[in-house]
Protein backbone atom coordinates (compact mmCIF):
# COMPACT_ATOMS: atom_id res chain seq x y z
CA UNK A 1 0.00 0.00 0.00
CA UNK A 2 1.45 3.31 -1.28
CA UNK A 3 0.51 5.93 0.86
CA UNK A 4 -1.30 9.10 -0.41
CA UNK A 5 1.66 11.22 -1.41
CA UNK A 6 2.29 11.55 -5.20
CA UNK A 7 5.85 10.77 -6.07
CA UNK A 8 6.35 12.38 -9.30
CA UNK A 9 6.87 9.62 -11.97
CA UNK A 10 7.20 12.44 -14.37
CA UNK A 11 9.35 14.58 -12.64
CA UNK A 12 11.53 11.36 -12.01
CA UNK A 13 11.97 9.88 -15.42
CA UNK A 14 13.02 13.27 -16.45
CA UNK A 15 15.34 13.68 -13.94
CA UNK A 16 16.35 9.45 -14.59
CA UNK A 17 17.29 10.47 -18.15
CA UNK A 18 20.80 11.67 -16.32
CA UNK A 19 23.18 9.24 -16.11
CA UNK A 20 23.22 7.44 -12.41
CA UNK A 21 27.00 6.43 -11.39
CA UNK A 22 28.40 3.88 -9.65
CA UNK A 23 28.29 6.05 -6.47
CA UNK A 24 24.47 6.53 -6.90
CA UNK A 25 24.11 2.33 -7.14
CA UNK A 26 26.00 2.30 -3.98
CA UNK A 27 23.92 4.95 -2.22
CA UNK A 28 21.24 2.24 -2.90
CA UNK A 29 22.84 0.29 -0.55
CA UNK A 30 22.80 2.27 2.71
CA UNK A 31 26.21 1.60 2.86
CA UNK A 32 26.03 2.79 6.58
CA UNK A 33 23.58 0.16 7.89
CA UNK A 34 25.22 -1.75 5.85
CA UNK A 35 28.12 -1.48 7.87
CA UNK A 36 26.80 -2.70 11.19
CA UNK A 37 24.80 -5.59 9.58
CA UNK A 38 28.62 -6.87 8.46
CA UNK A 39 30.09 -6.63 11.70
CA UNK A 40 27.28 -7.96 13.94
CA UNK A 41 27.30 -10.47 11.51
CA UNK A 42 31.40 -10.56 11.85
CA UNK A 43 30.96 -11.23 15.45
CA UNK A 44 28.16 -13.79 15.01
CA UNK A 45 31.11 -16.07 12.91
CA UNK A 46 33.51 -15.43 15.44
CA UNK A 47 31.98 -16.64 18.79
CA UNK A 48 29.80 -19.59 17.03
CA UNK A 49 31.52 -22.66 18.44
CA UNK A 50 33.45 -24.74 14.84
CA UNK A 51 35.28 -23.92 12.69
CA UNK A 52 34.95 -22.55 9.08
CA UNK A 53 37.19 -22.26 6.53
CA UNK A 54 38.31 -18.47 6.47
CA UNK A 55 37.29 -17.81 2.94
CA UNK A 56 33.66 -19.16 3.32
CA UNK A 57 33.05 -16.74 6.58
CA UNK A 58 34.55 -14.04 3.84
CA UNK A 59 31.88 -15.44 1.53
CA UNK A 60 29.37 -15.52 4.17
CA UNK A 61 30.03 -11.83 5.40
CA UNK A 62 29.90 -10.51 1.76
CA UNK A 63 26.32 -12.76 1.41
CA UNK A 64 25.26 -11.11 4.25
CA UNK A 65 26.39 -7.83 3.27
CA UNK A 66 25.06 -7.96 -0.51
CA UNK A 67 21.31 -9.26 1.16
CA UNK A 68 21.04 -6.24 3.85
CA UNK A 69 22.28 -4.18 0.49
CA UNK A 70 19.68 -5.24 -1.28
CA UNK A 71 17.01 -4.77 1.32
CA UNK A 72 17.96 -1.15 1.32
CA UNK A 73 17.56 -1.20 -2.35
CA UNK A 74 13.91 -2.37 -2.27
CA UNK A 75 12.69 -0.27 0.56
CA UNK A 76 14.53 2.53 -1.27
CA UNK A 77 12.36 1.85 -4.41
CA UNK A 78 9.15 1.32 -2.25
CA UNK A 79 9.53 3.81 -0.28
CA UNK A 80 10.19 6.52 -3.11
CA UNK A 81 7.39 8.69 -2.42
CA UNK A 82 7.94 9.31 1.29
CA UNK A 83 11.46 9.75 1.12
CA UNK A 84 10.46 12.59 -1.53
CA UNK A 85 8.86 14.59 1.25
CA UNK A 86 11.48 13.69 4.29
CA UNK A 87 14.41 16.22 4.94
CA UNK A 88 16.18 13.37 5.78
CA UNK A 89 15.91 11.07 2.58
CA UNK A 90 15.26 13.56 0.08
CA UNK A 91 18.88 13.23 -0.92
CA UNK A 92 18.97 9.76 -1.48
CA UNK A 93 18.76 8.35 -5.46
CA UNK A 94 15.38 8.06 -6.46
CA UNK A 95 14.03 10.81 -5.11
CA UNK A 96 17.03 13.43 -6.30
CA UNK A 97 15.84 11.55 -10.60
CA UNK A 98 19.10 9.33 -10.69
CA UNK A 99 17.58 6.07 -10.23
CA UNK A 100 13.77 5.39 -11.26
CA UNK A 101 12.34 3.12 -8.48
CA UNK A 102 12.07 0.02 -11.39
CA UNK A 103 15.41 0.59 -11.85
CA UNK A 104 15.83 0.11 -8.08
CA UNK A 105 13.80 -2.69 -7.70
CA UNK A 106 15.23 -4.81 -10.44
CA UNK A 107 19.53 -3.94 -8.70
CA UNK A 108 17.66 -5.37 -5.04
CA UNK A 109 16.05 -8.38 -6.54
CA UNK A 110 18.81 -9.22 -8.50
CA UNK A 111 21.38 -9.00 -5.34
CA UNK A 112 19.43 -10.76 -3.32
CA UNK A 113 18.83 -13.33 -5.48
CA UNK A 114 22.82 -13.76 -6.10
CA UNK A 115 23.03 -13.52 -2.54
CA UNK A 116 20.68 -16.02 -1.11
CA UNK A 117 21.89 -18.41 -3.59
CA UNK A 118 25.37 -18.05 -2.99
CA UNK A 119 24.99 -18.46 0.81
CA UNK A 120 23.24 -21.87 -0.20
CA UNK A 121 25.42 -23.03 -2.64
CA UNK A 122 29.13 -22.35 -0.77
CA UNK A 123 27.85 -21.81 2.73
CA UNK A 124 24.79 -24.02 4.18
CA UNK A 125 21.22 -23.56 3.76
CA UNK A 126 20.02 -22.74 7.59
CA UNK A 127 22.57 -19.49 6.95
CA UNK A 128 21.27 -19.28 3.15
CA UNK A 129 17.16 -19.96 4.76
CA UNK A 130 17.74 -17.09 7.50
CA UNK A 131 19.40 -14.47 5.15
CA UNK A 132 16.67 -14.96 2.76
CA UNK A 133 13.58 -14.98 5.45
CA UNK A 134 15.98 -11.52 6.84
CA UNK A 135 15.33 -9.62 3.01
CA UNK A 136 11.78 -10.81 2.86
CA UNK A 137 10.83 -9.83 6.72
CA UNK A 138 12.62 -6.20 5.43
CA UNK A 139 11.21 -5.69 2.81
CA UNK A 140 7.71 -7.12 2.69
CA UNK A 141 6.90 -7.03 6.21
CA UNK A 142 8.49 -3.96 7.82
CA UNK A 143 8.74 -2.17 4.61
CA UNK A 144 5.15 -2.89 2.64
CA UNK A 145 3.23 -3.60 5.43
CA UNK A 146 3.83 -2.33 9.36
CA UNK A 147 5.74 1.33 8.34
CA UNK A 148 2.59 2.79 7.44
CA UNK A 149 0.29 0.81 9.28
CA UNK A 150 1.30 0.93 12.69
CA UNK A 151 2.92 3.10 15.59
CA UNK A 152 4.93 -0.36 16.38
CA UNK A 153 6.60 -0.31 13.03
CA UNK A 154 10.08 -0.25 14.25
CA UNK A 155 9.33 -2.47 17.19
CA UNK A 156 8.39 -5.31 15.32
CA UNK A 157 10.38 -4.37 11.74
CA UNK A 158 13.56 -4.32 13.79
CA UNK A 159 14.21 -8.04 13.73
CA UNK A 160 14.97 -7.49 10.51
CA UNK A 161 18.54 -5.87 11.93
CA UNK A 162 18.83 -8.09 14.75
CA UNK A 163 19.16 -11.06 12.53
CA UNK A 164 22.88 -11.20 10.93
CA UNK A 165 24.76 -11.98 13.84
CA UNK A 166 22.39 -15.44 13.58
CA UNK A 167 23.15 -15.81 10.09
CA UNK A 168 26.51 -15.43 11.02
CA UNK A 169 26.27 -18.55 14.13
CA UNK A 170 24.15 -20.32 11.10
CA UNK A 171 27.44 -20.17 8.69
CA UNK A 172 29.53 -21.71 10.83
CA UNK A 173 27.44 -24.15 12.75
CA UNK A 174 24.51 -25.10 10.47
CA UNK A 175 22.14 -24.37 12.79
CA UNK A 176 19.66 -21.60 14.49
CA UNK A 177 20.85 -22.73 18.17
CA UNK A 178 19.76 -20.57 21.52
CA UNK A 179 23.00 -18.98 22.36
CA UNK A 180 22.67 -16.57 19.18
CA UNK A 181 19.31 -15.14 20.00
CA UNK A 182 20.60 -13.74 22.63
CA UNK A 183 22.64 -11.14 20.32
CA UNK A 184 19.50 -11.29 18.29
CA UNK A 185 17.61 -9.94 21.40
CA UNK A 186 20.28 -7.38 22.67
CA UNK A 187 19.97 -5.92 18.31
CA UNK A 188 16.05 -6.34 19.22
CA UNK A 189 15.59 -4.48 21.81
CA UNK A 190 18.52 -1.71 21.35
CA UNK A 191 16.52 -0.75 18.39
CA UNK A 192 13.32 1.06 19.77
CA UNK A 193 15.49 3.81 22.16
CA UNK A 194 18.14 4.19 18.97
CA UNK A 195 15.13 4.58 16.28
CA UNK A 196 12.58 6.58 18.70
CA UNK A 197 15.33 9.13 19.63
CA UNK A 198 15.93 9.54 16.07
CA UNK A 199 12.43 10.24 15.39
CA UNK A 200 11.78 12.44 18.42
CA UNK A 201 14.27 15.39 16.38
CA UNK A 202 12.64 14.37 12.94
CA UNK A 203 8.90 14.01 14.07
CA UNK A 204 8.08 16.63 11.46
CA UNK A 205 9.58 14.72 8.42
CA UNK A 206 7.44 11.94 9.56
CA UNK A 207 4.44 13.41 9.79
CA UNK A 208 4.72 15.35 6.61
CA UNK A 209 5.38 12.01 5.04
CA UNK A 210 2.11 10.07 7.25
CA UNK A 211 4.78 7.62 8.68
CA UNK A 212 3.00 6.74 12.01
CA UNK A 213 5.85 6.89 14.47
CA UNK A 214 5.77 7.17 18.08
CA UNK A 215 6.05 11.05 18.51
CA UNK A 216 3.43 11.44 15.98
CA UNK A 217 1.06 9.73 16.80
CA UNK A 218 1.71 9.17 20.72
CA UNK A 219 3.49 12.69 21.28
CA UNK A 220 6.90 12.66 22.91
CA UNK A 221 6.15 12.61 26.59
CA UNK A 222 5.08 8.82 25.70
CA UNK A 223 8.14 8.33 23.35
CA UNK A 224 10.66 9.48 25.88
CA UNK A 225 8.95 7.23 28.85
CA UNK A 226 8.81 4.45 26.49
CA UNK A 227 12.46 4.87 25.02
CA UNK A 228 13.12 4.72 29.18
CA UNK A 229 11.44 1.19 29.22
CA UNK A 230 13.07 -0.08 26.25
CA UNK A 231 16.20 0.56 27.40
CA UNK A 232 15.71 -1.08 30.92
CA UNK A 233 14.46 -4.06 28.74
CA UNK A 234 17.76 -3.48 26.26
CA UNK A 235 20.08 -3.13 29.37
CA UNK A 236 19.01 -6.66 30.60
CA UNK A 237 19.30 -8.30 27.58
CA UNK A 238 22.40 -7.39 27.09
CA UNK A 239 23.92 -9.84 30.11
CA UNK A 240 21.88 -12.56 28.37
CA UNK A 241 24.76 -13.97 26.16
CA UNK A 242 27.02 -14.40 29.05
CA UNK A 243 24.76 -16.79 30.69
CA UNK A 244 25.38 -18.92 27.12
CA UNK A 245 29.42 -18.55 27.65
CA UNK A 246 29.52 -15.87 24.88
CA UNK A 247 31.82 -12.63 26.09
CA UNK A 248 33.84 -12.00 29.33
CA UNK A 249 34.80 -10.11 32.24
CA UNK A 250 35.54 -6.92 29.55
CA UNK A 251 32.04 -7.61 27.91
CA UNK A 252 30.85 -7.90 31.46
CA UNK A 253 32.17 -4.78 32.10
CA UNK A 254 31.25 -3.06 28.76
CA UNK A 255 27.51 -4.28 29.27
CA UNK A 256 27.26 -2.46 32.71
CA UNK A 257 28.98 0.50 32.26
CA UNK A 258 27.75 1.45 29.24
CA UNK A 259 24.31 0.31 29.65
CA UNK A 260 24.33 2.84 32.76
CA UNK A 261 25.77 5.45 30.25
CA UNK A 262 22.64 4.76 28.16
CA UNK A 263 20.52 4.62 31.06
CA UNK A 264 21.35 7.66 32.37
CA UNK A 265 21.29 9.79 28.75
CA UNK A 266 17.63 7.94 28.45
CA UNK A 267 16.77 9.28 31.69
CA UNK A 268 18.07 12.68 30.85
CA UNK A 269 15.99 12.35 27.58
CA UNK A 270 13.10 12.12 29.78
CA UNK A 271 13.50 15.12 31.85
CA UNK A 272 14.51 16.95 28.90
CA UNK A 273 11.20 20.17 28.03
CA UNK A 274 9.39 19.20 25.35
CA UNK A 275 10.37 20.60 22.28
CA UNK A 276 14.00 19.99 22.86
CA UNK A 277 15.67 17.76 21.35
CA UNK A 278 19.57 17.86 22.81
CA UNK A 279 19.54 14.56 24.89
CA UNK A 280 17.96 12.64 21.84
CA UNK A 281 20.80 13.79 19.54
CA UNK A 282 23.08 12.39 22.32
CA UNK A 283 20.71 8.73 22.55
CA UNK A 284 20.84 8.36 18.96
CA UNK A 285 24.64 8.63 18.61
CA UNK A 286 25.71 7.49 21.58
CA UNK A 287 23.24 3.72 20.77
CA UNK A 288 25.26 3.48 17.68
CA UNK A 289 28.61 3.44 19.95
CA UNK A 290 27.32 1.51 22.21
CA UNK A 291 26.10 -1.51 20.02
CA UNK A 292 29.40 -1.30 17.84
CA UNK A 293 31.09 -1.44 21.47
CA UNK A 294 29.38 -4.67 23.09
CA UNK A 295 29.65 -6.58 20.18
CA UNK A 296 33.19 -5.88 19.54
CA UNK A 297 33.98 -7.23 23.39
CA UNK A 298 32.17 -10.16 22.55
CA UNK A 299 34.78 -12.52 21.00
CA UNK A 300 36.75 -11.38 24.03
CA UNK A 301 37.29 -14.32 26.86
CA UNK A 302 37.84 -15.42 29.06
CA UNK A 303 33.79 -16.91 29.14
CA UNK A 304 32.51 -16.80 32.51
CA UNK A 305 30.21 -19.31 32.09
CA UNK A 306 30.12 -22.61 30.71
CA UNK A 307 28.60 -22.86 27.21
CA UNK A 308 25.59 -25.01 26.82
CA UNK B 1 19.63 11.74 -27.70
CA UNK B 2 23.58 12.56 -27.21
CA UNK B 3 25.06 12.32 -24.26
CA UNK B 4 27.04 15.15 -22.33
CA UNK B 5 30.24 14.61 -21.24
CA UNK B 6 29.41 14.42 -17.42
CA UNK B 7 26.79 11.99 -18.02
CA UNK B 8 29.41 10.13 -20.25
CA UNK B 9 32.16 10.12 -17.75
CA UNK B 10 29.15 8.95 -15.29
CA UNK B 11 28.19 5.85 -17.79
CA UNK B 12 32.08 4.75 -17.98
CA UNK B 13 32.17 4.85 -14.43
CA UNK B 14 29.09 2.83 -13.84
CA UNK B 15 30.02 0.19 -16.55
CA UNK B 16 33.40 -0.11 -15.10
CA UNK B 17 31.85 -0.56 -11.60
CA UNK B 18 29.55 -3.50 -12.97
CA UNK B 19 31.92 -4.90 -14.74
CA UNK B 20 34.30 -5.25 -12.01
CA UNK B 21 31.12 -6.43 -9.51
CA UNK B 22 30.54 -9.13 -12.01
CA UNK B 23 33.95 -10.19 -12.02
CA UNK B 24 33.91 -10.10 -8.15
CA UNK B 25 31.15 -12.01 -8.06
CA UNK B 26 32.43 -15.15 -10.64
CA UNK B 27 36.07 -14.46 -8.29
CA UNK B 28 33.57 -15.54 -4.66
CA UNK B 29 32.14 -18.30 -6.67
CA UNK B 30 35.53 -20.25 -8.18
CA UNK B 31 36.95 -19.58 -4.68
CA UNK B 32 34.04 -21.12 -2.33
CA UNK B 33 33.91 -23.95 -5.13
CA UNK B 34 37.46 -24.76 -5.08
CA UNK B 35 37.06 -24.53 -0.80
CA UNK B 36 34.34 -27.08 -0.90
CA UNK B 37 35.98 -29.55 -3.06
CA UNK B 38 39.33 -29.38 -0.82
CA UNK B 39 36.88 -29.88 1.95
CA UNK B 40 35.59 -33.51 -0.17
CA UNK B 41 32.34 -31.72 -1.27
CA UNK B 42 32.31 -33.02 -4.98
CA UNK B 43 29.23 -32.08 -6.49
CA UNK B 44 27.91 -35.48 -7.99
CA UNK B 45 24.80 -36.37 -10.18
CA UNK B 46 22.16 -38.41 -8.85
CA UNK B 47 20.27 -39.46 -11.95
CA UNK B 48 21.50 -41.50 -14.87
CA UNK B 49 21.54 -39.28 -18.16
CA UNK B 50 21.72 -40.86 -21.32
CA UNK B 51 19.65 -43.99 -21.21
Amino acid sequence: MMSDITYSSDEGSLAASRQASAGDYFALLKPRVMSLVLFTGLIGVIVAPGTIHPAMAVIALICIAVGAGASGAMNMWFDADIDAVMERTQQRPIPKGRITPQEALTFGLFLSAASVFTMGLLVNLAAAGLLAFTIFFYVVVYTMWLKRLTVQNIVIGGAAGAFPPVIGWAAVTGGLELPAWTMFLLIFLWTPPHFWALALFRSGDYARADVPMLPVVHGEKSTRRQIVGYSFLMFAASFAPLYFGIGGVAYLAGAALLGAVFLFVAFMLLREREGTYRWAGRLFGFSIFYLFVLFALLPFGPALMQAG
Amino acid sequence: MALTPEDEKRRHGRNRAIALALAAFVILIFVGSVVKMTNGVIPQMDVEIGR
